[in-house]
């Protein structure tokens, strides 16, 4: 493989964000007709590495090169223009129009006074379709098409120019077992015609079947290169975690109240399946996942927002249907959304306001809101989770993302729930809120709420969790208890791959 | 079978068959209720509906496809006004006096480059500032109403050229001059929306912009385009409506643009953009005419003409609703 040159070359590249060090020289190639995967934690770097290549983001240092040929990417179109084709996670095609219209988007072939050369398109495009095998024909309406089809679409795309590196990101995260099969054949075409493939994925099984290479990122730094023949799932799982961590694992030393909350294979096909755990007042349970795992969408369905397709929810050993969140509120289930700025708060209006949003009707004065019961509401909240903010009248818009959250947390601690369900509680917010948010998380536990942590940052769950489910492709492959948990057997575990032990 | 065939041709042919419906509920119905002798299917009766159309018709070809690109216009009713009096007042002009009937294409082109300048302004101020089109348009609806009234105050313009209501009266193949020009019309911008890249790539935009800006595509010339065209259609529609005429009333074409857009959602046009049918939209032309005809021909008034229209229009977007619902995965409200 040495001989030839590599078809992209990426030296030294260090891309710095305010305050971070996203990417911290980062090498490595990738050889003609080979498939490299690149792994890494989730936050390790690998998507900024991307926005690099795709020309979104300018490196502050370093150098990618193709087919020898150093480069700057300024966007997309440059990029491709390059030879350097991406495969987005999410699709990026007009539903409308047919299969040929979106794989040549932009470029229809012409005729004289701007007609378009349909037969040519058609002609060109059924050209692609027969070397991708596929199953429909260039007049289908893309929106007709299963998503495995759809990326295919995309897959045609990069056909169309003359690529030297394609890069796949997490190709497979909405696709089934057959679909797969399909994919890793385009795959192995592509490289047989001599396409360097950049293969991003966090699942082992497929790295193993279909990579020669594998390349990990942990903290934006370059990890190293194996090569996949010689090497096996420990190993690379211990390059992607890297340090031991000291993270003083938290089981709670208080004494368990009794079960809370109770799920009995709860389905919501195809999103999740047969989902049953249960959670004790005054315990942390953790959900571990990739993302498209279903653990939101289980969130999601406790809090009313979904209709579950089977199964049970018992609180306190009660059974119940929940209906909508005005009914999961009512008893007592709160949810503290992923998305803080655009599900959790109204950025516009104050601290106040958002935090006794839920309560307004019930705390009035005959017709009017009760804005003195709001203030002390708030005041008590802030004392009890220290927001800090200038006073009740900030607009929440204005405060930092820890205190955004305690602000979420505060609006349903008002609410005085039995489950809180957090999901993603530290997203975007800096280091040294997150320890005070996890802090915050277990005082809640020791206090006697039943606490649901979500959350995609490993070091997270294992600290904050007296017990972590581990999830994969909407089910539950395992549910650990603190003592027993390792780094290696949870990534493991969400990965999908055999061996992981009894299902919980 | 593939999905969504059912719901698309669910969506595609809805509007035919609600034309059919129309025609055997007024002819059934009109045996009872008319007080005129004729039937409802009158040979007459239906050429004349085409005819009255056309004004509403014409622009509707040009809603189509600004609304396919993701936009919107609420400025042709008053662009339509402005038009109507270009075209009639430059007739008596003292500059063309000498050039007797020849004043008349002279008047017609005049009146269309106004709707093409009008629509071109449109056109920049949302290529170019980025303001929503349904915020741009409505602050020209009002600009252009102004223009209109500045013009004469509230005063009828008016101006009959007897060579020009001659040939806006004629009859070929059957047909009324504006059944003509609406045909003409509707094929024309049935072909650039099929079959021009202009066209294809105005879908596109509409459809997904990010994937028409990363695939190269210029969005807002595009955009600017669409807009001078419906600007032009505007003045077609004033061009053909007020050759016959003659007189043109500072508050003409006022609500023209809800008619248009009632007409354009009818044929199953997405109000998001991206999909639409020029066909259907004929259909959905027709389909309003017909109703108000029918209406009229069953001795309703105008109110209720205008009250059932409205809930017909909002039964057909739930019926569209639910049949573009995605499955069960769609979250409840």
């Amino acid at each position: 493989m040495n001989s030839e040159t590599p078809a992209l070359r990426l030296e030294g590249i260090v891309k710095t964000f305010p305050g971070v060090r996203a990417l911290d020289g980062v090498s490595f190639s990738v050889m003609p007709g080979e498939v490299h995967a690149l792994m890494g934690e989730n936050g390790a770097g690998k998507s900024t590495l991307m926005k690099v290549l795709g020309g979104i983001h300018q490196p502050n240092e370093g150098q990618i090169i193709v087919s020898e040929q150093p480069v700057v990417m300024s966007g997309p179109l440059e990029a491709k223009a390059k030879g350097i084709v991406f495969i987005h996670q999410e699709l990026s095609l007009a539903e409308e129009l047919s299969v040929a219209e979106n794989i040549y988007l932009g470029e229809l072939p012409r005729k004289r006074f701007g007609l378009v050369d349909w037969d040519r398109l058609a002609e060109m495009t059924n050209a692609i379709l027969k070397k991708l095998k596929v199953g429909f024909d260039a007049k289908t309406r893309v929106g007709d098409l299963s998503i495995a089809n759809q990326q295919m679409v995309e897959i045609a795309r990069a056909l169309t120019v003359d690529a030297k590196a394609v890069i796949f990101d997490e190709p497979t995260a909405s696709l089934t077992d057959a679909e797969k099969v399909v994919l890793f054949d385009v795959i192995a075409d592509l490289q047989k015609a001599g396409v360097g493939i950049i293969y991003i994925s966090h699942r082992m099984e497929e790295i193993f079947k279909i990579t020669d290479r594998i390349s990990v990122l942990r903290d934006g730094q370059y990890r190293g290169t194996l090569i996949t023949a010689e090497t096996d799932e420990e190993e690379v799982t211990h390059l992607m975690i890297g340090r031991t961590l000291d993270l003083s694992r938290n089981a709670s030393h208080h004494e368990l109240g009794d079960v809370a909350l109770a799920v009995r294979g709860l389905s919501c096909a195809p999103l999740f399946e047969d989902v049953s755990f249960e959670v004790r007042a005054g315990e942390v349970l953790g959900f571990y996942g990739l993302v498209g795992a279903g653990r939101t969408e289980i969130a999601e369905t406790l809090f009313g927002l979904r209709d579950p397709s089977a199964g049970q929810i018992l609180l306190n050993g009660e059974e119940m249907r929940i209906q909508s969140p005005t009914d999961a509120i009512a008893r007592g289930i709160s949810l503290v959304p992923e998305d803080r700025k655009g599900q959790g708060l109204i950025l516009g209006m104050n601290c106040r306001d958002n935090m006794t949003l839920p309560q307004v009707d019930d705390l009035k004065a005959g017709p009017f809101v009760a804005e003195g019961s709001e203030v002390a509401i708030f005041d008590q909240y802030r004392d009890k989770l220290d927001i800090r903010t200038p006073g009740w009248k900030q607009l929440v818009g204005n405060l930092s993302g820890g205190n955004q959250q305690k602000i979420v947390i505060g609006k349903w601690l008002s609410m005085h729930p039995q489950v809180l369900i957090v999901d993603e509680p530290t997203r975007g917010i800096d280091v040294g809120s997150k320890s005070e948010i996890h802090n915050l998380i277990r005082d809640l536990a020791a206090q006697g709420y039943a606490v649901i942590v979500i959350s995609s940052e490993m070091p997270e769950v294992l600290h904050v969790s007296d017990r972590i489910v581990a999830m994969y492709s909407g089910r539950i492959m395992r549910t650990f208890t603190s003592d027993e948990v390792t780094e290696d057997k949870l990534i493991q575990a969400i990965s999908g791959m055999a061996g992981t032990g009894q299902v919980a | 079978m593939q999905a969504g065939t059912l719901s698309t041709f669910l969506k595609r042919g809805a509007i035919w068959g609600f034309i059919v419906l129309e025609l055997i509920f007024f002819t059934v119905a009109g045996e009872f209720l008319s007080l005129s002798e004729k039937a409802f299917m009158d040979a007459g009766n239906m050429l004349l509906l085409f005819k009255q159309s056309a004004p509403i018709g014409i622009i509707a070809m040009g809603m189509t496809i600004v609304m396919i690109n993701g936009n919107i216009d609420l400025s042709v009713g008053a662009i339509y006004a402005l038009c109507a009096i270009v075209l009639l007042d430059s007739m008596t002009w003292p500059m063309f006096a000498s050039l007797g009937d020849a004043v008349i294409p002279v008047a017609w082109l005049l009146a269309l480059l106004t709707g093409v300048a009008l629509g071109a302004l449109n056109g920049l101020i949302v290529w170019k500032t980025g303001v929503d089109a349904f915020i741009v348009t409505l602050g020209s609806m009002l600009g252009y109403r102004g223009l209109v009234f500045m013009y004469n105050g509230e005063q009828p313009t008016s101006h009959l050229n007897w060579t020009l209501v001659d040939f806006a009266e004629a009859q070929f193949l059957g047909l009324h001059t504006a059944t003509w020009f609406l045909l003409v019309v509707t094929a024309a911008i049935w072909f650039l929306m099929n079959k021009t890249v202009h066209g294809r790539n105005a879908y596109a935009i509409g459809d997904n912009r990010e994937a028409a800006v990363n695939a190269g595509i210029r969005v807002g010339p595009h955009m600017m385009i669409n807009f001078m065209i419906i600007g032009f259609l505007a003045a077609l529609s004033a061009v053909v409506f007020y050759s016959e005429s003659g007189s043109v009333n500072p508050n003409d074409g006022e609500l023209y643009e809800l008619w248009v857009i009632t007409a354009v959602v009818l044929g199953g046009t997405k109000l998001t953009g991206g999909a639409g049918s020029i066909i259907s939209t004929f259909g959905g032309v027709v389909a309003i005419q017909l109703l108000r005809k029918g209406l009229a021909h069953i001795g309703a008034d105008t109110s209720t003409v205008n009250l059932v229209i409205g809930l017909i229009l909002i039964a057909v977007l739930f019926l569209d609703r639910q049949l573009n619902v995605k499955g069960k995965e769609e979250l409840k409200v």
